[in-house]
């Protein structure tokens, strides 16, 4: 049984005052669109993707508290139970206050992709596709797309093995090419359309034609390699629904260039 | 006569209700103890049950006369960091919090409730593929669950036999690779017949981005996993698993069975017990039984069950027979067995003495006398170094490895070692004649045999000057003449 995470798409009333708070524009930075093959899709299926600015560092734990300080409905003892799971901002003490183990100034996590999609548009800013996440996040310290050079994988592969490292404060991994932080390294982050991929679960059986997700990923060559870390971020975004929180599971937000003018 | 016609039918009746009951006990009975099921898928369950599960090498309490149950398997996965031989970290992804995972033991007809949880400080979605499940991706498409989640399924255990269950997520590879697999056995109606000793040892490869023995935390290694070029091969998920305080061990005279599996992912596993021969064998962990097997095929992904009594005391050596992963890369452990000597089935040593073959004086090939060609004497403290590492690595590598590290609970280290340095002449005597019997080597104790070695006395002298030399030890010159003292001095 292919269980398909359809994206039910809700009309949330946000109700966010048009004033902006926390992380300002600066925060952000510039990538210049461009094309690429993303793991899923066919051969020829190169996706374009447009310019965008995208915070440098993830949302943290006190700019999530800011947030829910502004927007109580938000709060850990108020949130919509359809919006999110019973692990909602888990370990934090009560509805102000964060977690004894908290640094204020690590990634946010345990929050839904509502609350996240809400925290953005907040900003007056949105969750990145998976596309543009993607794309940001094939650069290393140096080059727009560092998928080909092994040791770049490698790296990605031992984070994701690196037992949690939610702990860790934001900045503290590379700096990349486009000048941001944190997108390997630290924690999980939501994407506006996680669940347009569909994995099954079952992950042997998503390689069959018809399900024509994974080109080619039964003939496992050298120059599989670089999909790896990516296959595993598939499949950890196949595993959430819009409502799941996790330890190791936060978000930053993006903006259209345009909004910029 | 109409009448009692009817009397006598009224009576009949009337036994009849009264025999119902007791017709219905026995039949009752028989349903029990007696019914022979078409199908096992047929075997109905009574009352429900919390498995138990036990990390290896331990298995579970038989089945024994038990009727199918619906049996509850919560198992929870955890990702972290353990030791894989001294010095050398890996992070490891468990069912169960060992590798191998938590064994189960179901017996046919049993309706399994399976709950897999997923640690919220997990960083992946992870799910199960049990063999001994019949249904699509043996479970794994209904058990893909996210990090802080709990996913359930149940499933009827049909067939008997011992079967491997591991994580199926992608990349599939990565995932036993690091450790996700267990065995859960599914024993026949009545149970497996009784045996003194039962033990878990499965078989695993392991891929660091550093060579065998580099030390620190080492990440898992991708290519060489697709190239199948395994730094560690090891019973248990780490070297020494089931060595030195860790082996197994037994009683002469007990029977010993054990439920090998292979994870792998890649190597298929020749085991082998070294001086025992299985008087068993469930081959592939199936029906099929063979007997008197020196040594068992364990496929990746498969098992064997196999038994042997054991005769007489000592220390059996389990390894897998491609014999450089049991010396080099740590797929090897230990049954201790205590007891009674029987000199009948094994002597031990009896004479040693000088073999001469075609009676006295080593014949030589012509040509060879006086033509000068003499093995070179090393002249300098380099050439002895240079001459001794030669002599090391054909001789002492395969224990004592490639950085004199040893192999943990089996081989003393030569690296920086108290032993060593302590004592010049215990060492040569050591090459000389051999040793046995427990020593204590940078504080810990080993206990096992080095034959002698039928070396030259300036053979001695070079290795041993070799190993002073390197990895940290005191520097020593041993000179052949030291070597002579000693072996004269016997």
């Amino acid at each position: 049984m292919v269980s398909f995470f359809r994206l039910i798409l809700v009309f949330l009333v946000i109700g966010c005052s048009n004033t902006v708070f926390g992380q300002s524009e600066s925060e952000m930075v510039l990538v210049n669109g461009g094309d690429f093959i993303p793991l899923y899709g066919t051969d020829s299926a190169t996706v374009v993707v447009r310019d965008f600015k995208m915070d440098i560092y993830p949302v943290t734990n006190s700019d999530y508290l800011a947030f829910v300080k502004k927007y109580p409905k938000w709060r850990k003892s108020k949130i919509i139970r359809l919006f999110s799971d019973e692990s909602y901002l888990g370990r934090w003490e009560d509805d102000l206050t964060l977690g004894a183990d908290f640094l204020p100034n690590s990634p946010v996590t345990s929050v839904s992709w509502f609350a996240a999609k809400a925290y953005c548009e907040c900003q007056g800013k949105r969750l990145p596709t998976v596309d543009e996440w993607e794309f940001a996040a094939m650069a290393d310290e140096n080059i727009p797309d560092a998928r080909i050079l092994k040791g770049y994988n490698q790296k990605i592969l031992t984070w994701y093995e690196a037992p949690r490292t939610f702990k860790n404060t934001i900045g503290s991994t590379f700096k990349n090419y486009w000048g941001i932080h944190d997108l390997h390294g630290l924690v999980w982050e939501w994407t506006l359309d996680f669940n347009s991929v569909l994995i099954s679960g079952e992950s042997r059986k998503d390689v069959d034609k018809d399900s024509n997700l994974f080109c080619g990923s039964a003939a496992v060559g050298a120059s599989d390699l670089m999909n790896y870390a990516a296959f595993m971020r598939y499949a950890f975004r196949g595993s959430i629904k819009a409502n799941y929180t996790g330890r190791n599971l936060g978000f930053r937000c993006v903006k259209d260039v345009e909004d910029f003018h | 006569m109409k009448l009692n016609q009817r009397l006598s039918k009224l009576k009949f009746l009337a036994l009849l209700i009264a025999l119902t009951p007791l017709l219905t006990l026995f039949s009752c009975i028989d349903t029990n103890e007696k019914k022979d099921y078409q199908s096992t898928a047929d075997i109905p369950v009574s009352r429900e049950m919390v498995a138990e599960l036990t990390a290896p090498p331990h298995v579970p309490t038989p089945v024994g006369r038990r009727k199918a149950k619906k049996l509850i398997v919560n198992m929870e996965i955890l990702e972290e960091v353990g030791e894989m031989t001294d010095g050398v970290k890996y992070t490891y992804w468990t069912f169960g919090g060992s590798v191998p995972g938590s064994f189960i033991r179901t017996r046919v007809g049993d309706e399994v409730e399976f709950h897999l949880k997923n640690h919220p400080d997990n960083k992946l979605p992870h799910n199960i593929d049990l063999h001994a499940v019949t249904g699509p991706g043996g479970g794994a498409t209904s058990s893909f669950v996210a990090p802080g989640k709990e996913a359930q399924f149940s499933f009827k255990v049909l067939n008997p036999g011992l079967y491997v269950y591991h994580c199926a997520t992608a990349p599939v590879g990565m995932h036993i690779a690091n450790g996700m697999y267990g065995l859960i056995l599914v024993e026949p109606e009545g149970g497996l017949p009784k045996v003194d000793k039962e033990y878990y040892i499965m078989q695993g490869d392991f891929y660091t981005k550093g060579e065998n023995g580099e030390r620190g935390l080492q990440p898992f290694d991708m290519k060489k996993a697709v190239d199948e070029d395994a730094d560690y091969v090891v019973f248990n998920g780490k070297v020494g698993a089931l060595t030195g305080d860790n082996a197994i061990t037994a009683k002469v005279g007990e029977t010993v069975r054990l439920y090998i599996g292979n994870g792998g992912p890649n190597l298929v596993s020749s085991f082998h017990v070294i001086g025992e021969i299985f008087d068993k064998v469930r081959v592939e962990g199936g029906d099929l039984i063979n007997t008197n097997v020196q040594t068992t095929l364990v496929p990746a992904g498969g098992a064997a069950i196999v038994e042997f009594r054991v005769d007489v005391p000592g220390t059996f050596i389990l390894v897998d027979h491609s014999i450089f992963r049991a010396f080099n890369k740590g797929a090897l452990g230990m049954l201790k067995v205590e007891g009674e000597e029987d000199l009948k089935i094994y002597s031990g040593m009896q004479e040693e003495g000088i073999y001469q073959p075609e009676g006295g004086g080593i014949q030589k090939m012509p040509g060879v006398e006086g033509s000068g060609i003499v093995e070179a004497s090393a002249k300098n403290l380099e050439e002895k170094i240079e001459f001794g590492k030669a002599t090391y690595m054909q001789t002492c590598f395969a224990c004592h490895q490639a950085e004199g590290q040893g192999i943990a609970n089996a081989f003393p280290p030569l690296a920086k070692s108290d032993y060593l340095n302590a004592n010049v002449n215990r060492a040569i005597d050591i090459i000389l004649n051999g040793k046995t019997g427990e020593i204590t080597v940078n504080g810990t104790i080993y206990n096992s045999v080095m034959t002698r070695q039928d070396l030259s006395d300036e053979e001695i002298a070079n290795v041993l000057t070799y190993v002073y030399n390197s990895w940290g030890n005191s520097k020593k010159d041993v000179t052949p003449a030291m070597v002579r003292s000693r072996r004269n001095a016997h």
